[in-house]
């Protein structure tokens, strides 16, 4: 799996040796790998349930929301609210009415897959922690909404829960206290939009999983019309270490407005590929630890947020990752995909993929989602089948700002991110591809033509065997021609050619 | 809201376009801004129904908000300054109808609720023509025509799910749902089968509720006109109660004014050969039912015996209570006993061979376009169906339109006797609860054999409550009656 350092060693080295892991600062990721998931005694054995113990016998309620707070522990589902606020706007009226805690584990960014890691590796980190949320603001009962697709982490997180009611720590009177609470796992299609939390609770609730519009916020009126709060399986993971090692230990690591780590799910063109957990504001640069571009291509970006971020060009790969900066340079978070981009990748293209995932999950509920990003979509395929204008970069524009202000919920508001932060840093590609008909890195099929240099071709016949349209034409030991009508450029003629005859252009 | 005492409830200060105003707490943007004299923009808001923020015509600007914010969800609060009509606002509420367009087959001349569509009149209001339109792939659907009703066209739906809402809602049939998700995203029946197939109850509210011409009415005035010219056929027509109040309306008259010289008048210019009332079948139809009652009251099967003309009623339990069928009565709807009176008794008394006639009638619902249709509504004989062609209110205004009657000089005259005498009680079919308040009052005469003074039994009449119960004493027996209004209590 680690491209580069165990082959270079020749014999496999310890985690402390490995770069890739000894460069990193593991709290989420603290038991996975490290104990067997489905034994609650080694998570005990790892200080599990020491956190509920304490904020149940040593602290109130309040003090719990305290801690949360002051830690600076912010959410990482996304958006980056801070989740001691979060519980204090639904800790209101303790006891007198129903509340749920919820806990967001329907990760959909193509590529992360860190909650599925966390659930899959250590679920028991969740469970503590939702009943310590339950406890902070007065909860009897939780929801763990998790995707169908992970089935291995619905396995784990169910043998977790059972272990825990066989235990007493969940149910009534835990650890021989006044709290009662009891979690359950609701299963998700596998829809994106269910990450966005009105949506997800509509889906809890058994009705078709559509986002409403806000207020009510849940932290008022939620899930079945109660105060709820819904945090990400990774914010929860960070619960018990802040409750045993303090506000300061946890605030002390990350940056100034953004504390703790972040794991994030390096993918894309880079040599190794995985899970990685740094402290927040760590650099692009910083994070070599995934080993670099493979066969020695210039890094070109980097993509955050998944399909509800953007792209961080070569240029700005010293900012420190942290929720701001992000915004700031018009990316942001999301759920730390990190997917890299070497010199070989089109930047329309890549909107244009992301857009594709957007538009196919949208709900299909306000207008702005369901028909702006598919019309914002078309336009992106006209320019890159080479029947873009100039005039069609404003409409794109426009478009774009237009759903990013009108959509109902987070997913269509942030839909045209990544072909918004693409226009911001890569204009002169959509420029090239409209002005000159060409795509710089080579992959928009359309506005490719391949042609056989006649002073270089030998007639060896290998491409025009290799040809699956029939369209290379030439005798043996002629130099060959490609009839371009026919061509679909497939590249597999310039591969077979041994003598470099064929370019691309 | 109205009924609020406005001293008792919270009133929140806030600022709409600069101009101070007050509303009570809770209320949403477009609600403050509506007592303020300012409208906004709506398209997916039916209150009380569906209120869901998806078209976001309704967008408007506050202040330190970051983005726009929908003013039919959006609570106001105090010191909140709104703007519902900046270039901001314009240019959001131009740029969606744009989109919206760009899903839409946009053939306005063909569409029935062309001049009436909400979508029409926004671009218009908006200055946003079908060249402006974002141009890109649409779905394609096909027309759904099986119901004998409504035809649905998903061509010109604009997704604003007030059909939905009402059908789940008010109606509490739920024939109709969103399916798919994103661009694909469309209204249908479940497992896509068409809304024939359905638990449809074929009562139209859907129509009522559509902003486009997505969901409209069959219209069968082709047939009426081709059978009125037709001198092979002799072309009845009755009209309902109820036709009487509500057709002045649509020819600018007071609501309710009662047009029943007028309207005979009409029909006989338009070329009927017989313009009849239905109260002489509605009162049929209440001497059937009372004796029904009286001989189930004897017998005590099939009790309580819950009376109702209303074809969507009938379909609504058939579909969803088929336990309580025996206890409907067994006869007929008043239009449709007019039909079958027409092709037996009034054709032989006629010389008429049953064949030539056509029985037209005019309703004030569509569900009696699928009454009718009914198989087994053939008293003259197999293919003979008691009535022929069922018109809407609206289908009737057309064919006077049509024809150049103009209808507020039109004079008062009367129906054609014989089928044209009726009782007081046939009258009472259009108002709410009138059914009932019939056959008591039918049955309670004829048990004690006297005629009663006016006004009994009227504790089930009026739209007030839902449900309305009430006990009284008919000819020595205890009958407890519940009347119930929209098909939602039914439940």
């Amino acid at each position: 799996m680690l491209y580069d350092e165990n082959q270079a060693a020749g014999t496999v080295r310890s985690l402390e040796e490995t770069d890739f892991f000894h460069k990193q600062t593991r709290i989420v990721l603290r038991n996975c790998g490290v104990i067997d998931p489905q034994s609650i005694e080694e998570y005990i054995a790892r200080d599990g349930y020491a956190a509920l113990y304490k904020a149940l016998t040593d602290m109130t309620p309040d003090s719990v929301i305290e801690t949360i707070l002051t830690s600076g522990l912010r959410g990482r589902g996304g958006a980056g609210f801070p989740t001691g606020l979060k519980w204090k706007f639904a800790s209101g009226n303790r006891g007198k009415v129903q509340k749920y805690v919820c806990c967001n584990a329907d990760e959909g960014d193509p590529g992360a897959f860190m909650d599925r890691s966390v659930l899959e590796g250590d679920p028991h980190s969740v469970v503590e922690a939702m009943a310590i949320a339950a406890y902070a603001i007065g909860a009897s009962k939780g929801y763990v909404y998790v995707r169908a697709e992970y089935p291995v982490a619905v396995k784990h997180l169910g043998i977790a829960i059972q272990q825990a009611k066989e235990r007493g720590l969940l149910g009534r009177h835990i650890f021989s206290t006044d709290f009662s609470f009891d979690l359950e796992i609701k299963l998700g299609a596998g829809a994106f939009v269910c990450g966005e939390e009105t949506a997800l609770m509509t889906s809890i609730e058994g009705k078709r999983g559509e986002p409403h519009p806000r207020p009510p916020f849940p932290a008022v009126k939620g899930l079945f019309e109660s105060p709820t709060i819904l945090n990400n399986v990774e914010t929860y993971a960070n619960i018990c270490p802040i409750i045993l090692n303090g506000t300061e230990w946890f605030a002390a690591i990350g940056s100034e407005k953004s504390k703790g780590t972040k794991v994030f799910a390096l993918g894309g063109k880079i040599k190794n590929t995985g899970l990685v957990e740094v402290p927040m504001g760590t650099t692009l640069r910083e994070k070599d630890i995934g080993g670099g571009i493979p066969k020695g291509k210039k890094f070109k970006a980097a993509q955050t947020g998944g399909p509800s971020g953007g792209c961080i060009p070569a240029s700005l790969i010293d900012t420190p990752i942290d929720y701001d900066n992000l915004i700031s340079i018009g990316t942001m978070m999301g759920s730390g995909g990190l997917i890299v981009m070497d010199e070989d990748t089109c930047m329309v293209d890549i909107a244009k993929f992301f857009l594709e995932f957007t538009v196919d999950e949208s709900c299909g509920k306000c207008t702005p989602c369901r028909v702006g990003t598919k019309r914002l979509l078309e336009l992106l395929n006209k320019i890159t089948e080479g029947r873009g204008t100039m005039e069609d970069l404003e409409r794109i524009e426009e478009l774009a700002a237009f759903i990013k202000e009108n959509s109902l919920c987070g997913l269509g508001q942030t839909a045209p991110n990544p072909v918004l932060s693409t226009l911001r840093y890569f204009r002169d590609e959509y420029v090239e591809h409209i002005v000159n008909n060409r795509c710089p890195a080579g992959v928009c099929k359309a506005l490719l033509t391949y042609k056989i240099d006649p002073a270089k071709c030998k007639g060896c016949t290998a491409c025009a065997r290799a040809c699956p349209a029939g369209a290379i034409i030439g005798s043996v030991k002629n130099p060959h021609k490609i009839d371009t009508e026919k061509c679909v450029k497939c590249g597999g003629c310039m591969e077979k050619c041994r003598f470099d005859a064929i370019s691309r252009d | 809201m109205e009924k609020l005492n406005l001293q008792t409830v919270d009133m929140v200060n806030l600022r709409i376009n600069n101009i101070p105003c007050r509303a009570p707490a809770g209320s949403t943007i477009l609600e403050a801004a509506h007592a303020a004299g300012i409208a906004i923009p709506t398209l997916c808001y039916l209150k009380g129904v569906n209120e869901i923020g998806a078209c976001r015509m309704c967008v408007v600007e506050v202040k330190g908000a970051k983005s726009l914010v929908t003013a039919c969800v959006y609570p106001i609060a105090e010191g909140m300054e709104v703007f519902t009509n900046t270039k901001r606002v314009q240019a959001a509420r131009r740029t969606n109808l744009k989109l919206l367009l760009s899903i839409h087959d946009q053939e306005c001349l063909s569409c029935p609720r062309s001049g009436e569509c909400e979508l029409q009149r926004l671009c218009r209001e908006y200055g946003v023509d079908n060249n402006m339109a974002f141009e890109g792939e649409k779905n394609q659907y096909e027309i759904d025509a099986s119901t004998p009703h409504l035809i649905r066209n998903n061509s010109k739906c604009i997704l604003c799910r007030r059909c939905v809402a009402t059908c789940e809602k008010v109606i509490r049939v739920s024939a109709i749902a969103v399916s798919q998700r994103g661009f694909k995203t469309h209204v249908g029946s479940s497992f896509d089968v068409s809304l024939g197939q359905s638990a449809c109850i074929n009562c139209g509210q859907c129509i009522v509720a559509c902003p486009t011409g997505a969901i409209t009415t069959v219209v069968e005035t082709d047939e009426v006109w081709a059978a009125i010219d037709n001198p092979a056929k002799h072309v009845v027509i009755q009209t309902a109660p109820s036709v009487r109040a509500t057709l002045g309306e649509s020819f600018g008259m007071p609501i309710g004014s009662n047009v029943e010289g007028k309207m005979a008048a009409a029909l006989r210019r338009l070329g009927f050969d017989g313009v009849y009332d239905t109260d002489f079948a509605a009162d049929m139809t209440i001497m059937e039912e009372a004796t029904e009652f009286m001989e189930r009251l004897k017998t005590g099967e099939h009790l309580p015996i819950i009376t109702s003309c209303c074809p969507g009623w009938v379909k609504y339990c058939e579909e969803f209570y088929p336990e309580f069928l025996p206890n409907l009565p067994s006869c007929k709807s008043p239009q449709q006993i007019f039909g079958a009176l027409a092709k037996t008794y009034y054709a032989e008394k006629h010389g008429l061979d049953p064949k030539d006639i056509v029985c037209i009638s005019v309703m004030p619902c569509t569900a009696k376009k699928f009454e009718h249709k009914r198989e087994d509504e053939c008293a003259a004989g197999e293919g003979i169906p008691d009535v022929d062609i069922a018109l809407t209110t609206r289908a009737l205004d057309n064919m006077i339109r049509r024809a150049g009657l103009l209808f507020e000089q039109m004079p008062d005259e009367e129906f054609d006797p014989a089928l044209g005498i009726a009782s007081g009680a046939g009258h009472l079919f259009g108002v709410t609860g009138g059914v009932m308040e019939a056959t008591l009052r039918t049955a309670a005469e004829t048990l004690t054999g006297k005629e009663l003074a006016d006004p009994v039994f009227r504790a089930v009449r009026g739209t007030d409550r839902g449900i309305k119960e009430a006990e009284y004493e008919i000819g020595g027996a205890l009958v407890r009656v519940c009347c119930v209004s929209g098909i939602r209590n039914a439940s």
